[in-house]
């Protein structure tokens, strides 16, 4: 029983991840109509981000929060400006495929210069070690995963939801004529958004850096999980796809105690099953 | 008359012709096929084919007026891909022997064409014991490294030092499984016992939960029946559960010393496993890592692959000038090979066996503490050599169809 | 939604006979390669990737479902063949048989499950599934995990034709490619066709006009899968193994790739895709490092300068159809 409940954690500290690359992903599709396959890669370039900062500038862990998700966000904007914006109003398809070519360069890039086994980065001071909870040890680098990335994915909910610059973001996308005649430059805000979306990605690999190796290739295979994470919880949706992210890791979680084997090919099984019985996804608008 | 002093000239010009090409044949082609754009790429890549290109200058053979060629290729981890190449490299480019060759089930695809066509592979870089074993051929050889010298040398030795109980990670899948069931063999075998493993899918991003079942085995040795990012991701999680630190012991049974510079010594020191080639070693590896990081773009040190491909490389060129010339032809020159006993500042003095594999000893590491470590590239401790004949399969164990029993 | 193939003209007369003439001149082309000197291991694995590609074109070019898990019908039915071929001993037509069937059963199963959603969700549903196979073929011991299965015997076909001859196993796959080309040319050209593109074009007007739009849409799932499956099997013979790769979601990404670069929706861009990249792959290996980034900007400019394909361009630029 014990074990169980150390799993249950541990699945929560993986959702929080789930919950903060599909909350990027959500937010792009939500608005942009994009399926945004980079967003692997982006989250590579999160970690990188921070490996560069600690190795050329000496910038720790702290500010990497910061800069990185700033850096690639500035990235992805180019990214948006000079491609993904010629393709508003097309199949969602072309989107998907654009941004796979990108994430297919941008790690091939990365892997042509730094090689495939990856580089170290070090858990900050302030949070090593860990706690014993009688049931499991917990790392406290671990449960700062959670909290942050719960505080994050709120905040980010409340500033899309409930503010006025939220506001004007939704209603760009459901009649961006209309907004536009009210004076406000919606293609800006696109791009905006775009950005903040691959932020989202970076500070998921920031966060991810001290945990799992710095590699090429460490977004790729997870990009597809969190995919089927944004479609269980509905395509766009923000509050579900938080929920799904949490729920999933706990899932998984589980699935990790009673029959481990299967534990990354549960989220599939999930997908297909909710798609059949609810198409649009547990939250999801009618498409 | 006319005619048989025609014929006559005409049957010595063939011959004289034929001896030629038989006997003073002097031109190689040697294929690099590896990984250079994906997840092996710093084990093999680029690294193989400077290797083969040193070893073709160290050996001297241009100056006795051997012409060598040397072309390298891709695979990109694709069957398919690898074959095809394979294929045209013997056809077309008339290439005599492939090296490198990492990834299991591309060295066994690859295995297939080169027997068909009778050429000659030397396998530096797969994992699967089977090149030597079920599917060994007359036209292989497999170099460094395999399945079962790895669960082998390290089960062994670590049992003896004294960790006699173990937990797995293992991988998933049909690698993992025979890691664990080789390892589990050797473990038993040298009194010491099994606790218990865990499965975990290929490529996990996540191992907290599996560590959290090994810490609570109280196993003393954990061992990593995996691969690749699932090794040190598996690993580096385990540093932050406070595996090592809580007085566990980890083992990689696939581990390679390009993943502990990935890792850093910060997270890795204290594992153990094996490699059969350490750039530090001697002087012999020293002279030649030197002069091997010095021309590397990221100044690395060869990784045990790349120092198979020297290797191998040495002893062929050595083969075929015993021989006299090229006689492109695979399974003779292999026997060669074979009959020969092979020596080089790498590996030392080591022999071919019949199925195939390349004895030579097998040493246990542990990855030194931060503080033990002089510099970049130094990591590792020796603790225990295994010598060659004990460290791979023994041949009365073997199921290749080349030994006669 | 903005169709994928914006201008595909009705099939006329004119239309059909320029098909017809490049069908005449491609397989022409196809039959004199042995004795052009281009290396026929190459050729013959590009004839399977583009009748796969081919397959995979029937259902977004004509059924406007992008299907994201294709691989999953290569894998499986070479993987049966495979089996069938090494194991049982089965000479060859009864392999290709038993994969294809293999396959054709696949895509009864996938497609009654995702064929009732459309768009976006039907390219994730294949996806899931697709990874749900890698998985089963992971574990499953008959595939032997990452060894793959190796060294298939390629036999005689029918007793008479020794496939292990490269000249003799290039015609019996170039046999096997202008057949399941033919196949979908007539498929998309009958009147069954002429519904899907409808349905493409507008479902809820072809469900008014009264066609069961789902059994149409599912049907044509199944004779993908069923060609792809064949396309697997036929692999087998030339590849002679059988691996994980061509399950896995990468290979799915780049049959869509192989179609993109030739023209959505057009009769022959697959093919052309197929011989593009496959081409890359084999000749740019030797480039060492730049594979991968090399197929990224070609991706990348497909989407942005030529949507329509290399073919779909040509086509569009004569406004002839092919």
């Amino acid at each position: 029983m014990q074990a169980l409940y150390a799993q249950l954690l541990v699945g929560l500290i993986n959702g929080s991840f789930y919950a903060l690359l599909s909350l990027g992903l959500a937010v792009i599709f939500g608005m942009l109509n994009i399926i945004n396959f980079a967003h692997g890669a982006l989250y590579m370039m999160g970690a990188f981000c921070a490996y560069f900062l600690l190795n050329l500038t000496g910038l720790g862990y702290w500010p990497a929060l910061i800069i990185a998700p700033i850096v690639v966000g500035i990235f992805g904007m180019i990214l948006e400006r000079t491609m993904l914006q010629w393709l508003a109003g097309l199949d969602h398809l072309y989107g998907l495929l654009l941004t796979f070519g990108i994430a297919l360069i941008v790690q091939g890039v990365f892997q042509n210069y730094f090689g495939s086994s990856g580089l170290p980065y070090a858990i900050p001071d302030e949070l090593k070690g860990g706690m014993n909870l009688g049931f499991m040890f917990l790392p406290i680098y671990r449960g700062w995963v959670v909290v942050f990335s719960l505080v994050v994915c709120l905040a980010t909910w409340y500033l899309i939801e409930k503010t006025r610059l939220g506001a004007y973001l939704r209603a760009a996308t459901e009649n961006p004529t209309l907004v536009r005649a009210f004076g406000i430059n919606v293609p800006r805000m696109i791009t905006l958004t775009y950005g903040l979306g691959v932020g989202l990605a970076a500070l998921a690999g920031v966060l991810s850096a001290p945990i799992n190796q710095v590699r090429p290739l460490m977004g790729a295979d997870l990009i597809i999980v969190v995919f089927a994470v944004v479609v269980i919880g509905g395509m766009g949706s923000i509050m579900g796809s938080i929920i799904t992210g949490f729920a999933l890791g706990v899932i998984e979680g589980l699935t990790k105690y009673f029959y481990p084997e299967a534990s990354n090919t549960v989220v599939f099984v999930l997908m297909v099953l909710v798609l059949l019985v609810k198409p649009t996804g547990l939250t999801g608008r009618a498409a | 008359m006319k005619q048989k002093i025609s014929a006559l000239l005409f049957g010595t010009a063939l011959a004289f012709c034929a001896s030629a090409a038989v006997a003073q044949d002097k031109n190689i082609k040697i294929g690099v096929l590896t990984d250079n754009s994906g997840l092996y790429s710093d084990l093999g890549g680029v690294g193989s084919t400077l290797a083969a290109q040193m070893a073709i200058e160290d050996s001297g053979l241009a100056a006795k007026g051997w012409k060598i060629d040397l072309i390298s290729a891709d695979h990109q981890n694709k069957p398919d891909i690898a074959t095809t190449i394979a294929r045209q490299w013997i056809d077309v480019e008339k290439v005599d022997i492939l090296m490198d060759v990492l990834n299991s089930g591309v060295g066994l695809a690859v295995n297939n064409v080169v027997k068909e066509k009778n050429s000659i592979m030397i396998n530096t870089g797969a994992a699967t014991s089977d090149l030597t074993n079920a599917q060994c051929t007359p036209n292989t050889i497999h170099w460094v490294y395999d399945t079962y010298m790895l669960a082998n040398s390290t089960g062994q030795a670590l049992v003896k030092a004294g960790g006699d109980t173990w937990y797995f990670l293992t991988a998933d899948y049909a690698f993992g499984a025979a890691l664990e069931r080789d390892t589990t063999a050797v473990i038993v075998k040298s009194g010491g016992k099994v606790l218990g493993s865990v499965k975990h899918p290929l490529n996990s991003s996540d191992f907290s939960s599996f560590l959290l079942q090994a810490q609570a085995s109280k196993a003393k040795i954990v061992g990593l029946a995996n691969a690749g990012g699932d090794t040190t991701n598996s690993i580096k999680q385990a540093s932050e559960f406070g595996i090592v630190a809580g007085g566990q012991k980890l083992a990689g049974l696939l581990l390679f010393v390009t993943d502990v510079h990935s890792l850093g010594l910060k997270v890795a020191q204290g594992l153990n496993f094996t490699e059969t080639f350490y750039w530090d070693l001697n002087d012999g590896t020293r002279a030649f890592s030197k002069r091997f990081s010095d021309r590397m773009k990221n100044k690395a040190q060869p990784s045990m692959v790349q120092a198979g491909v020297y290797s191998g490389l040495i002893h062929y060129f050595k083969t075929l000038e015993a021989m006299g010339g090229n006689v492109h032809d695979g399974a003779k020159v292999v026997a060669k090979m074979k009959e020969l006993p092979t020596d080089d500042p790498l590996f030392g003095k080591g022999s071919i066996r019949v199925d195939g594999r390349k004895l030579h000893p097998a040493y246990l590491f542990e990855v030194k503490k931060p503080e033990e470590s002089k510099g970049p590239w130094d990591y590792y401790k020796l603790i225990g050599t295994t010598p060659a004949d004990q460290a791979f399969r023994p041949l009365s164990e073997s199921a290749c169809p080349l030994v006669k029993k | 939604m903005s169709a994928l193939t914006d201008d595909t003209l009705p099939a006329s007369p004119r239309a059909v006979r320029d098909e017809m003439i490049v069908f005449v001149i491609m397989a022409a082309l196809l039959v004199i390669v042995p004795w052009t000197g281009i290396y026929p291991f190459f050729v013959m694995q590009a004839l399977c990737f583009a009748l796969l590609a081919c397959a995979f074109n029937l259902l977004i070019g004509y059924g406007g479902l992008l299907s994201f898990g294709h691989a999953m019908f290569l894998g499986t039915a070479g993987y049966l063949t495979a089996h069938a071929l090494k194991v049982w001993g089965l000479s060859p037509e009864l392999g290709i048989l038993f994969g294809t069937a293999g396959a054709a059963a696949l895509g009864v199963i996938t497609g009654y499950v995702s064929i009732r959603r459309q768009g976006i969700y039907f390219s994730m549903i294949t996806l899931a599934l697709s990874q749900l196979l890698f998985f089963v073929y992971l574990q499953t011991p008959f595939t032997h995990g990452e060894d793959g299965i190796q060294g298939i015997p390629q036999g005689y076909l029918f007793g008479i034709f020794n496939l292990a001859k490269p000249t003799t196993l290039y015609y019996v796959v170039l046999i096997g490619f202008l057949g399941g080309f033919l196949v979908i040319y007539r498929t998309i050209n009958s009147p069954f066709g002429e519904v899907l593109k409808a349905i493409r074009e507008n479902e809820p007007r072809a469900i008014s006009l009264g066609y069961k739009t789902d059994q149409y849409k599912l049907l044509a799932f199944i004779l993908s899968g069923t060609l792809a499956g064949f396309a697997g099997s036929l692999k087998v013979f030339v590849a002679q193994n059988a691996s994980l790769t061509d399950v896995h979601w990468t290979m799915s990404g780049e049959v869509v790739l192989m179609t993109l670069v030739g023209g959505l929706g057009t009769v022959f861009g697959p093919v052309v895709g197929a011989f593009v990249i496959i081409a890359m792959q084999q000749y740019l290996a030797g480039f060492g490092q730049w594979v991968t980034v090399i197929q990224g900007v070609i991706f990348v400019t497909c989407v942005l300068t030529f949507r329509r394909g290399l073919i779909g361009e040509i086509a569009h630029f004569f406004r002839r159809s092919l």
